[in-house]
């Protein structure tokens, strides 16, 4: 099988293309020892008591039913310990989601469990067409944030070359990318799209001036059209990739040369698609919010975990010949959780911090923007009626405590507008809190 | 004696002052100076009007933000020179003017200058102290500003 003179070669053939039959009578093994692993937590274990779930009792892969989905909240109800099945000393490594109101959601990773961990992103990677002997940009960045170092191990464990530029410092980038000769990168795709007017400001042609052949694109949902769009810029083969910190990061699902959907790595997770209504599960091939169980993460197994991300499988097999399902690229959330440069933000989080600040009136407005391929926030506060004193450098302070709070918070440094009382839209009343106004 | 400056918050767009001066005009308030500062998607509108508490009163219920300031309403010579006398007073005793804006009374006569300082109680005193008149808010309504008529 090829593609564009690309032979399909496998990372872990057996794996990979293992009949469905057998895959599945893996997952069934593999779900009854992550279950029984995950009774060993305090949230597990007080919650299978309380439903009568006897951990002995999975004959199929349907009695995952039988365990109620696991959300965010109950992470966050459990920080930080709470989910966790092993002794502490047993841990190697932490990772916390961004996004979330109060404390983040930390993970926590036995070696074994970054290990694993590593070896999907490298499948990942492999199925891309990444090699030993190619020069791996990571421009994501490296910290809690599971985008940077969840690269930067598969993609050591490929061979490639690493270099771990971090996000940011396009001029720099640029430079790294001429005199190391990158051939792959990992970026946020709003950032490769204004990363692009850089290398025009600078006269660099990335066709022809670099030897990159691939961009990993994720930690944002984008479209087709934004994807095709910074493989004409950059000359380069663009694939989608799919993860979240509660199931370790990158490599959850990866888009093969097809670039038709995104396997999900089926031997790690059970992947469920639900009606987010009904919560019941819905057929291959329609929409619904995507549910995965970890089933080799011994540190913090998490169960049937809701990731408020709508996507479909999509039906039949890939010419790649994995047997591992696709998804779609997400088509967006459950909840109103905002992407904006890559970070994770619910309005939530936005309007907590602004009502513990004196002067901030009952409205505000969030809203987006794309500029020059540069995505920007915009939030509009209502000014406190009895908190005006007729002074502009009181405004001006006020606007500069609300905007160093936001971004302390949420990492981004909104553009803060400051707004008279009652001169926000409402709609039927209720208030309208984002406008997102990005287009491709 | 103190005057009283009506300022108002507004966003930095066309139709804010117009809604200002419009409700001003049909309640009959005459404004007598008016300065406005501005940040970029935001300002103050800073006015003296012959009435202050009644345009309060209408611009409030139009539910536009204001806020009643105490300034320092003080006559100056209207001269080259004037305005430096009270300045390099303000200066010497180290007071910093916040805001500030002029207009007319008679003209090559006398002129107001209206300012709002850092140090209000104080810099009444030095200015009494100094033989320096300030109006209060009745005496800015009745004042007569400066008008063509005169010529």
């Amino acid at each position: 099988m090829s593609i564009g003179g690309f032979v399909t070669m496998y990372w872990e053939k057996e794996i990979e293309t293992m009949p469905r039959e057998k895959l599945e009578a893996l997952q069934l093994e593999r779900l009854r020892k992550s279950v029984k692993n995950a009774s060993a937590s305090y949230h597990y274990k007080n919650l299978f008591e309380k439903i009568g779930f006897d951990t002995e009792k999975i004959s199929s892969l349907e009695d995952i039913k039988k365990i109620p989905f696991t959300n965010k909240e109950d992470l966050r109800e459990n920080w930080p310990y709470g989910f966790l099945a092993v002794s502490k000393d047993e841990l190697v490594r932490m990772h916390s989601s961004s996004g979330t109101t109060g404390r983040a959601t930390i993970i926590f990773h036995t070696q074994h469990d970054i290990d694993e961990w590593t070896n999907i992103v490298a499948r990942s990677m492999y199925m891309t067409g990444m090699r030993r002997g190619d020069v791996f940009q990571n421009m994501m960045t490296y910290g809690l944030f599971t985008g940077g170092l969840g690269f930067h191990y598969g993609a050591e464990k490929v061979g490639a070359l690493i270099i771990p530029a971090g996000s940011g410092n396009s001029k720099r980038q640029i430079q790294l990318m001429q005199d190391f000769e990158t051939t792959a990168i990992h970026i946020i795709p709003s950032y490769a799209l204004h990363l692009s007017t850089i290398f025009e400001e600078l006269g660099v042609d990335p066709r022809k001036d670099t030897n990159l052949k691939i961009a990993f694109l994720g930690a944002e949902p984008h479209s087709e059209k934004t994807r095709q769009k910074i493989e004409d810029l950059y000359g380069v083969d663009a694939f989608n990739s799919y993860g979240l910190s509660e199931m370790n990061g990158p490599g959850v699902s990866f888009e093969c040369q097809y670039k038709n959907g995104m396997h999900i790595w089926e031997d790690n997770y059970i992947v469920e698609v639900i009606d987010p209504d009904t919560l019941e599960a819905v057929p291959d091939g329609e929409e619904g919010e995507l549910v995965l169980t970890t089933l080799l993460r011994e540190g913090m197994p998490i169960l049937r975990y809701r990731t408020k991300d709508l996507t479909r499988i999509i039906p039949g097999p890939c010419e790649c010949g994995r047997t591992h399902r696709r998804i779609e690229r997400i088509k967006g959330r459950t909840d109103d959780m905002l992407v904006l440069k890559g970070v994770n933000i619910f309005p939530i989080q936005i309007e907590k911090k602004l009502m513990d600040i004196e002067g901030v009136g009952t409205d505000y407005q969030i809203i987006l923007e794309r500029k020059d391929y540069n995505d920007h926030m915009i939030v509009k506060v209502e000014v406190h009626k009895e908190f005006f004193s007729g002074d502009l450098k009181q405004l001006e302070a006020l606007r500069r405590t609300i905007t160093e709070e936001l971004k302390s918070d949420i990492l981004i440094t909104p553009r803060v507008e400051l707004v008279e009382p009652k001169a926000l839209p409402k709609s039927e009343g209720k208030a309208v809190r984002v406008i997102d106004n990005r287009e491709d | 004696m103190t005057a009283y400056q009506l300022s108002i918050f507004a966003e930095n767009k066309p139709g804010r002052l117009a809604k200002v001066t419009r409700i001003l005009g049909k309640e009959n308030i005459n404004i007598r100076a008016i300065s406005i500062s501005s940040s970029d998607a935001f300002g103050v509108i800073n006015m003296l009007v012959d009435d202050p508490e009644r345009a309060q009163k209408a611009l409030s219920k139009e539910g536009l933000t204001i806020n009643l300031k105490e300034v320092i309403a003080v006559v100056i010579e209207d001269k080259p020179g004037g305005l430096d006398k009270l300045i390099q007073l303000l200066y010497d005793e180290n007071i910093n003017v916040e805001n500030a804006y002029g207009f007319v009374l008679e003209s090559w006569k006398k002129a107001v200058f209206v300012v709002d300082v850092d140090q209000h109680e104080r810099t009444e005193e030095i200015l009494k102290k100094n033989g320096l008149e300030t109006l209060d808010a009745e005496a800015l309504s009745a004042a007569e500003p400066f008008h063509y008529m005169k010529y």
